[in-house]
């Protein structure tokens, strides 16, 4: 039984990872409509661009700083240089388009800071602890504490700021958010802002875990089930998502693998998706699409 | 032009309407080109050019056909078209060790109907799921597949690595393993196909197919059985993709792994189709010869202009960027695709010289 828990704590953990790039997915979708593919190598692009700096001197803060900059800069350049010409377009054009930036910012990230894998360090020790006879890894318990200061922040921000406002006021109904003088532009701005710096926490997390290298770009793969299973308009279902495929990921793998073979946590998490969209089409928590003829 | 004039062509009867090449002079035109690309290509082009350009070319055509029925003609969006590939590939090389005396083309033809077979498993969730949410049930065939032929020896007739290796190409006792032969098998393969997925376009399935892209809750109210033209779309869609995947490994490459059908190779499947114009035949050839040709261009041009200034680790991330770039412009600034720039410019060649 202690194994049992032990795995699937170690798996909510781990999910707890998956959410933190789901996050950004939504908070896109949300305002903007956009499935931004891109997200994984905004992932990637955080984390090497912080941990170069690391490596050429910076001190943490003021490479935290620079690379905060950076996304923002990214995120005006999106908006100016590819969604504002997308405007009306449907969505699979903006989705194909994503991935083009995709490719974009995965080949300047390498370009700029070439193509090695970098350890980073945050100094959190990754020890086990033990809490009434489950081990635990401190690091995803750090990793969980840091999701959700993220979800407490980004709720503030949503339901206590006018920027919040009228980013609830965008994705709610955009026309009407246009017509009381909410400029949609800027907004969009905001948002792929907001998305840039949570998947640069996101980046460090996961880059702290696995390396910071170019397979960085591909948690948006890992991210995508989540996303389906917690619908794609709603942070909490992100979270959410994320703790049902991170567990069921790590329950399947130790006590399925053995019978149908190992390495299958990375169609698992797919087929799950699959059975929670034949139940729920519009996923847990998404809004479901009412269809006009 | 006179040449070009379509006056006086009428179609009197529906059989007309749905003729592959409704025009005399798109008639003449197809026959010019056949004859060019099974007559004097052979003769004239290098080895290099009919095995490293020609048939990929083809095979990605054929397989961005697959793609475009599915995606572009029946709006059911999919990133699972490697999946696809690979089951057609493996299926095909399967049939051709197990069975005794097969014909190659037969096992090309079982291949595809294996993927298709696929196709309609993975299309099942269309039924029930729209949109984005679709691209799921075809990622997950797209992980599913690839982990089961690396998984499962039985598939790759339990080699270490997972990798198929193509016996030597034959066709009713006409040896084809030479690139010329090569060639010739992909091309007969893929003129046929294309012919037949033009009389499926504009049949009453084709239309049924576009009804549903366009809106499948109106498609339903008219009486357009939706759960059986989605499914048909899946099976139709990845039989093609399937076909290409036996082209690719039998005629192409050869020896062939289950990665070398992966999640890249669906999305460079699905830049043929967004490059060549979504819901476009032609689109199709010309998309895959954008993609064929640019990296050689691009890997040609950065030799010999930028030579010693960027390494060729650089060089591969630019290509990767500039591909971006092309992607975002295209999307932005011909949304159509290569195909709506080849209408236009017939448009013009109509009038010329006079101006529309």
């Amino acid at each position: 039984m202690d194994f049992f828990l032990e795995v699937l704590i170690g798996g909510l953990l781990a999910g707890v990872m998956y959410s933190m790039v789901a996050i950004g997915f939504v908070l896109i979708f949300k305002a903007s409509g956009v499935f931004n593919f891109a997200q994984g190598s905004m992932v990637l692009f955080a984390a090497l661009t912080f941990v170069s700096l690391l490596e050429r001197g910076f001190a943490f803060w003021s490479a935290f700083a620079a690379t905060l900059a950076s996304m923002l800069v990214l995120a005006w350049a999106i908006e100016r240089g590819v969604l504002r010409h997308l405007v009306n377009r449907p969505p699979i054009t903006l989705f194909m388009a994503t991935l083009g930036v995709s490719f974009i910012i995965e080949g300047l990230a390498q370009l700029l800071w070439g193509a090695q894998v970098h350890g980073l360090e945050l100094g959190i020790k990754d020890e086990p602890l033990e809490f009434g006879g489950v081990l635990l890894s401190s690091f995803d318990l750090f990793a969980a504490g840091t999701a959700a200061a993220l979800v407490l922040a980004l709720s503030l921000l949503f339901s206590r700021t006018r920027i919040g406002l009228s980013l609830r006021a965008v994705a709610d109904d955009p026309l009407a958010a246009l017509s009381v003088g909410i400029r949609l532009q800027r907004i969009w701005g905001v948002v792929w802002a907001v998305a840039g710096f949570v998947s640069l926490v996101a980046g460090l997390l996961w880059g702290a875990r696995l390396g910071v290298q170019f397979s960085l770009s591909l948690v948006v793969l890992k991210a995508l089930p989540v996303l389906i299973i917690g619908g794609f308009s709603s942070i909490g279902g992100a979270i959410v998502g994320g703790l049902i495929v991170g567990a069921s990921e790590k329950l399947a793998e130790v006590y399925v693998g053995p019978l149908i073979g190992d390495g299958l946590e990375n169609w698992f998490p797919y087929v799950l998706a699959l059975l929670f969209l034949l139940v729920r089409p519009a996923g847990l928590f998404g809004e479901r699409a009412i269809e006009r003829v | 032009m006179l040449l070009l004039s379509e006056t006086g062509q009428f179609s009197t009867r529906y059989a007309d309407d749905r003729r592959v090449f409704r025009l005399r002079q798109a008639r003449l035109g197809i026959i010019a080109l056949l004859a060019f690309s099974y007559l004097v290509v052979p003769l004239w082009a290098s080895d290099y050019w009919l095995s490293a350009i020609l048939i990929p070319f083809l095979v990605l055509s054929l397989a961005g056909l697959g793609l475009n029925l599915l995606t572009g003609y029946a709006g059911q969006l999919s990133l699972g078209t490697a999946a696809f590939m690979a089951v057609g590939a493996f299926a095909a090389y399967n049939f051709q060790l197990r069975v005794e005396g097969l014909p190659f083309l037969a096992s090309f033809l079982l291949g595809g109907l294996v993927a298709a077979a696929a196709g309609v498993v993975f299309g099942l969730p269309s039924l029930r799921i729209k949109g984005f949410y679709l691209i799921v049930s075809t990622l997950a065939a797209q992980f599913l597949v690839e982990w089961a032929l690396t998984k499962f020896g039985w598939f790759s007739n339990f080699n270490p690595s997972g990798v198929i290796t193509a016996p030597p190409l034959s066709v009713l006792g006409v040896d084809l393993s030479s690139p010329a032969g090569r060639y010739l098998l992909t091309l007969a393969v893929v003129t046929v196909l294309f012919v037949v997925a033009v009389r499926i376009v504009r049949s009453d399935l084709g239309r049924n197919w576009m009804a549903v892209r366009d809106m499948d809750t109106a498609a339903a109210v008219i009486g357009i059985p939706v759960a059986r033209t989605k499914l048909l779309a899946f099976a139709i869609g990845a039989f093609y993709c399937g076909v290409a995947g036996s082209l690719w490994a039998f005629a192409y490459l050869g020896t062939v792994e289950p990665h070398g059908f992966d999640l890249n190779r669906s999305f460079q499947v699905l830049f043929i189709v967004i490059i060549g114009g979504l819901g476009s035949i032609l689109g199709n050839f010309l998309g895959a010869a954008f993609i064929v040709l640019l990296p050689l261009l691009m890997s040609n041009l950065g030799g010999s202009l930028l030579g010693g200034v960027i390494d060729p680790g650089d060089t591969e991330n630019l290509q990767k960027i500039l591909f971006g770039v092309l992607i975002i412009l295209f999307l932005i600034r011909e949304p159509e695709g290569l195909a709506s720039l080849w209408r236009g410019l017939r448009a013009r060649a109509r009038v010329w010289p006079l101006r529309d």
